[in-house]
């Protein structure tokens, strides 16, 4: 990599302290962001995705590790200066719902960050430019005067859209922002996106479950499991050559449109264990296919196999047996 | 869902609150109250301590409306003078406890470190009877109206704080104060804007309650010969002094406990109006 990445993520680590003990949401998570690139992070419900998104943006303070930003590790940052960089970063939110506040007008909503951060100038200014951004995101000028309810969802997330790029971040979060959308909108939702990315050369983290969505939209692929980062790499090479089981059962879980194709599929069994007792050695183990005794004493080091990052003992066999089927036939 | 009539959404919460009948009525009557508590010098020809010995317990009449009371007091002229205080006290407490319960519950429920303390406070202040408390309250600064005010509003302050204190937990977990915190949005502005904004439902319904229990607590004080100097007529001293008279002269208790009864529907009614025309998602619906 010639140049250094925007964001990198060092040894970042997430215990929330609860009466029946530490709950591990993240484990020494290491990767990066380079500058200008669409970065997916996949996973099950509960392996952390959202909680790291959090982390990055110091919306939750991380137990250990360092945030680095264009540099300078954010988790140092007084207060001050921490607002400060917030107008570098943003974050585009899940539930387009929940996320707008029903009290305010959709222009309110809008130049909040502007006003935070004393740009855009005068008033009439600002009303310019939130009217620019909401025809940039595929809405109205006329619509900010409008409440969030009067809006759908897919309309209330491109609200949300607007409100992240008010303040021209050159880093955007977007955790989970089509899932809670119908499927038709989210194409819409999911190319709005990346043409922004592309005509503001924004870098993004894009949290998601669905690995299709990955595909058509991320350079490099981050899947994360239990709190610790399973394997990360290239969208392409991912894809066509997993080299973690899980990655492997992931990918066979997507749906495809055919109903006649035939597939193996390799289903997980069972449920993602519980983070307030992590299983030892890999925490895949309990549920891996290809799980040998070695599995559950070490812990696997993320490392270099085939040109991605992967954290398995056996990921030159995965690599070997090829994408689903291998991991299947063992089932 | 996209598709808005304009009128609703564009209109102020003024004019929402006026479409409806009810409100406008009730605040038709508060208005009333308010003009015959301002004015009431200019509203009778009588003084509210007045006595004639020649007319005592008369039942209401063209010369006294409401009658007269054991002293020979026009009834009707006491009411509206009474109004006076009793209106006064419903609005200072209702003013002052919100003021005190909306600082000190958004600031339990907003930072987890003031919590506890806070409380605790309220707590403690919640196990003692609510009378006894405005008592020793009165006992300590001394009585005149403003000090019972005071007292009052310290007294039913753990209602609001409580309710505040509820939904800004509630609140602070949602993802628009997270929005906020995102983008770099300054934390008293995160309260104002995005907490408190969206927890005035409860404060109003809190308000309006208050209001009334103020009323009804100042009865009671004053009933207890504590407060309020006992020659300034109220509507609660005017019914515990006529209560002995129950079963000859009613309409010794039954004016006042009338305007009691009115002036406490009448703004639980616009209180909920209220609630509702401030709320932008019920006012589309009205």
């Amino acid at each position: 990599m010639e140049h250094p990445p925007l964001i990198s993520v060092e040894g970042l680590s997430k215990r929330f302290p609860t009466r029946a003990g530490d709950v591990h949401a993240l484990e020494d998570v290491n990767f990066s962001i380079p500058r200008g690139s669409i970065v997916g992070l996949v996973g099950e419900s509960g392996s952390g995705k959202t909680t790291l998104g959090r982390c990055i943006l110091r919306l939750v303070e991380p137990s250990e590790g360092r945030v680095m930003f264009d540099g300078q590790n954010i988790l140092d940052l007084p207060p001050k200066e921490l607002r400060a960089l917030r107008r570098r970063m943003q974050i585009i939110f899940q539930d387009p719902f929940s996320s707008l506040n029903p009290r305010m007008r959709v222009r309110t909503i809008i130049e909040e960050g502007l006003i935070a951060h004393r740009l855009g100038g005068t008033s009439r200014e600002r009303r310019d430019r939130v009217a620019t951004l909401l025809e940039e995101v595929g809405l109205q000028a006329d619509h900010m005067t409008r409440f969030a309810h009067e809006f759908s969802g897919g309309q209330r997330q491109r609200v949300g859209i607007a409100r992240a790029l008010a303040i021209e971040p050159e880093f955007i979060v977007a955790d989970e922002s089509v899932s809670a959308l119908d499927v038709s909108v989210q194409a819409q939702i999911l190319n709005l996106l990346l043409d922004l990315c592309e005509a503001r050369n924004l870098t993004m983290l894009f949290i998601a479950h669905d690995l299709s969505v990955v595909e058509y939209l991320c350079d490099q692929v981050v899947v994360m499991y239990l709190g610790h980062v399973v394997e990360n790499g290239s969208t392409a090479l991912v894809h066509s050559q997993p080299a973690h089981p899980y990655t492997t059962a992931l990918l066979s879980a997507a749906p495809v449109p055919d109903p006649f194709a035939g597939r193996d599929r390799n289903i997980l069994k069972g449920e993602i264990p519980s983070p307030l007792s992590p299983p030892s050695g890999c925490v895949f183990h309990t549920r891996c296919p290809l799980m040998v005794e070695h599995c559950r004493q070490a812990v696997p080091e993320l490392r270099a196999v085939g040109g991605r990052r992967v954290a398995c003992h056996r990921a030159e066999d995965v690599l070997a047996m090829g994408p689903a089927t291998g991991a299947a036939a063992t089932l | 869902m996209s598709a808005v009539t304009a009128s609703a959404t564009h209109a102020g919460p003024l004019r929402v609150l006026l479409q409806n009948r009810v409100v406008t009525l009730s605040i038709v009557v508060l208005g009333i109250f308010a003009i015959a508590a301002i004015f009431a010098p200019y509203l009778t020809p009588y003084q509210p301590n007045g006595l004639s010995m020649r007319e005592r317990l008369l039942p209401p009449s063209s010369e006294h409306w409401a009658g007269t009371d054991e002293l020979g007091r026009d009834i009707f002229t006491r009411l509206i003078y009474a109004g006076r205080v009793s209106l006064a006290v419903g609005l200072g407490v209702a003013a002052l406890a919100s003021v005190f319960g909306v600082v000190l519950g958004i600031l339990a429920g907003f930072f987890s470190r003031l919590d506890p303390a806070i409380s605790r406070l309220l707590d403690a202040m919640m196990a003692f009877p609510d009378v006894l408390l405005a008592i020793a309250l009165l006992a300590a600064f001394g009585g005149s109206l403003l000090n019972l005010i005071i007292a009052l509003a310290i007294v039913f302050t753990p209602r609001i704080a409580r309710v505040v204190r509820a939904s800004s937990l509630v609140v602070r977990e949602l993802t628009y104060v997270e929005a906020a915190r995102a983008l770099g949005v300054s934390t008293p502005r995160i309260l104002f804007h995005h907490v408190f904004r969206n927890i005035t439902s409860p404060i109003i319904v809190q308000a309006t309650f208050i209001f009334a229990a103020a009323m009804l607590s100042e009865a009671g004080l004053s009933f207890l010969g504590i407060g309020i100097d006992p020659s300034m007529p109220t509507w609660g001293v005017m019914i515990s002094a006529g209560r002995q008279y129950i079963d000859t002269a009613g309409w010794l208790i039954l004016f006042p406990g009338l305007a009691i009864t009115i002036c406490v529907v009448a703004l639980q009614l616009t209180g909920d109006g209220l609630r509702d025309a401030l709320d932008p998602r019920i006012r589309k619906s009205i």
